[in-house]
């Protein structure tokens, strides 16, 4: 095993046991241990949008020669420099737009100017509104509504299918009942106040399901640490 | 009265003792090697169904939208997904919508690609786009113009030197999407911005914090899903179910399903005795009002 390799598995495993001993309670080696994550995280994201946005998608464009400072090697630098001079000078000018955005958006730190950051988080705002409203409709609602649109008997081979029936019968009845529970312009009495407590029986099982899956997907990661843990003392034998 | 003070001993365990015993029905199964049978379900055979169905050298794009944090869940996925795309001939076009992506699709290439599939050659049968930031962004982006925003593979090779980036320029030009999430971006930017909207098969694996949102989107939106390790674990039964030389390499999420169902067990235990040591107690206390 490389030294570096031994080193990351030593670093990995002391931290793993850190964050566990928080389970027996509160200590300086949790304390320790979560600070690093948090500073480490931000810096490691940091670190991320400075490479992967700033510089390719802000500076490359005002700057291509910038681009090649970071190539991986010469023949990259050549042909990312190259790429971006075959944009015109005003279209990768207009990359100075989003550049000023920015600026205006660390207004927020200045106790006079933080109004000035109100119009690129508006840009922001209606950015994300404008992309993502269409495809939200068209995705989470239309094609949803048009998936619960289903027969309520099934066939199959010209046979009538006992399993199809029952799982499109739930579906549906599930859906409506569901959405009764939710509608509160009729008071939940009578048959309508039934198909309400129905649906929160359908609700409670939702609910149910998805704690189910948290606990696995808590467990697999528990999994995956004692494997870790396992590497590395199976390292020290 | 013994009776009672065990009842109300039921009702107050110590977390401490929970945390022990959950941990040695983790450690112990896994000591033990203990496996048990996994049976694909209908949401996940029908990724098995699409991959073998399609005709070999079919394009398949798969998305590393996960990172270290979610590695026992996601990755027995992107590795399982990647063997059988490579035992039937597809071309892999690898790409990420998160930063950390690249890292774990690396781990893909070295530890499926390269070692079981040594003849597999970059740049005709599988190819690493790499990270590109966007989220959503991007992927609207590579839907119309994917030469556009990859103009270079992750080692700054020009893209069109690759003989498997000759027909492709946007996202409509591959015959399956797959992506392998964690959280956002994942699925749903994946169904909303391209699936949906190109009509483009489209099947993901998730963690299983995620998957009882994403199960709505089947089958009308999705093709197939994986939820968790089980999901996971249930394609690697089916792969290795057709292609038994891979039981040695292709097992990883079959062999974590035992220590995940003994935890699992042992946490139905504790839910089932806290539940009845409430409900008994509550009994007693209406019987001792009555009185």
């Amino acid at each position: 095993m490389h030294f570096f390799d031994f080193l990351s598995l030593w670093i990995g495993a002391l931290l793993t046991l850190m964050i566990f001993s928080f389970l027996y309670k509160d200590n300086p080696f949790y304390k320790f241990a979560e600070h690093l994550f948090v500073g480490v995280s931000a810096g490691y994201w940091m670190v991320v949008a400075v490479w992967t946005t700033l510089v390719p998608n802000m500076l490359g464009y005002l700057f291509p020669n910038v681009l090649g400072w970071f190539a991986v090697n010469a023949k990259e630098a050549e042909l990312v420099i190259a790429n971006m001079y075959v944009i015109p000078w005003y279209t990768r000018w207009l990359r100075v737009i989003p550049l000023i955005l920015g600026l205006m958006m660390l207004t927020r730190l200045l106790p006079k100017g933080a109004w000035l950051s109100r119009w690129p988080m508006a840009f922001i705002i209606g950015f994300a509104a404008g992309t993502n409203l269409t495809r939200y409709l068209q995705s989470n609602f239309i094609a949803q509504i048009r998936a619960t649109l289903i027969p309520l008997i099934v066939t199959h081979n010209g046979h009538f299918a006992l399993g199809g029936t029952i799982t499109n019968l739930v579906v549906v009845l599930g859906v409506l009942s569901a959405l009764v529970y939710f509608f509160f312009s009729k008071e939940h009495k009578g048959w309508f106040g039934g198909t309400a407590r129905a649906g929160i029986w359908v609700l409670m099982i939702a609910f149910g399901a998805a704690f189910g899956y948290t606990v696995m997907a808590r467990v697999s990661l528990l999994i995956g640490r004692i494997g870790y843990l396992g590497d590395w003392l199976g390292s020290m034998f | 009265m013994a009776e009672k003070t065990f009842i109300e001993k039921m009702q107050k365990i110590d977390r401490r003792i929970i945390f022990l015993l959950i941990a040695l029905a983790v450690i112990i199964p896994m000591m033990l090697n203990l496996v048990f049978v996994v049976r694909p379900s209908p949401i996940v055979e029908s990724i098995f169904e699409k991959i073998e169905s399609m005709p070999s050298g079919s394009k398949v794009l798969l998305s590393f939208d996960y990172g270290p944090s979610t590695v026992p869940e996601n990755q027995p996925m992107a590795d399982c997904l990647t063997r059988h795309l490579m035992i039937k001939g597809h071309k892999i076009y690898i790409m990420a919508l998160w930063p950390t992506g690249d890292p774990q699709a690396k781990v893909t290439i070295d530890s499926v690609i390269l070692k079981e599939f040594p003849t597999a050659r970059y740049g005709t049968d599988y190819i690493q786009l790499g990270f590109k930031a966007g989220n959503q962004g991007l992927i609207n982006a590579i839907f119309t113009d994917l030469k556009g925003m990859y103009t270079t593979d992750v080692n700054g090779t020009d893209i069109n030197q690759f003989p498997m980036m000759k027909d492709v320029n946007k996202l409509p030009d591959f015959d399956l999407i797959l992506a392998v999430c964690s959280g956002k971006p994942g699925i749903m930017e994946w169904i909303q911005f391209a699936a949906d909207r190109g009509n483009i098969p489209f099947a993901a694996g998730v963690t299983a914090v995620e998957a009882p949102q994403d199960y709505p989107y089947y089958p009308a939106q999705l093709l197939g899903l994986m939820g968790g390790l089980q999901g996971a674990a249930e394609l690697e039964a089916a792969v290795v179910r057709a292609y038994p030389q891979y039981k040695d390499t292709g097992l990883t999420a079959v062999k974590l399903m035992g220590p995940q169902t003994v935890a699992h067990l042992v946490i139905i235990f504790f839910v089932v005795v806290g539940n009845v040591a409430f409900f008994v107690q509550r009994r007693r206390d209406k019987l001792a009002r009555m009185r």
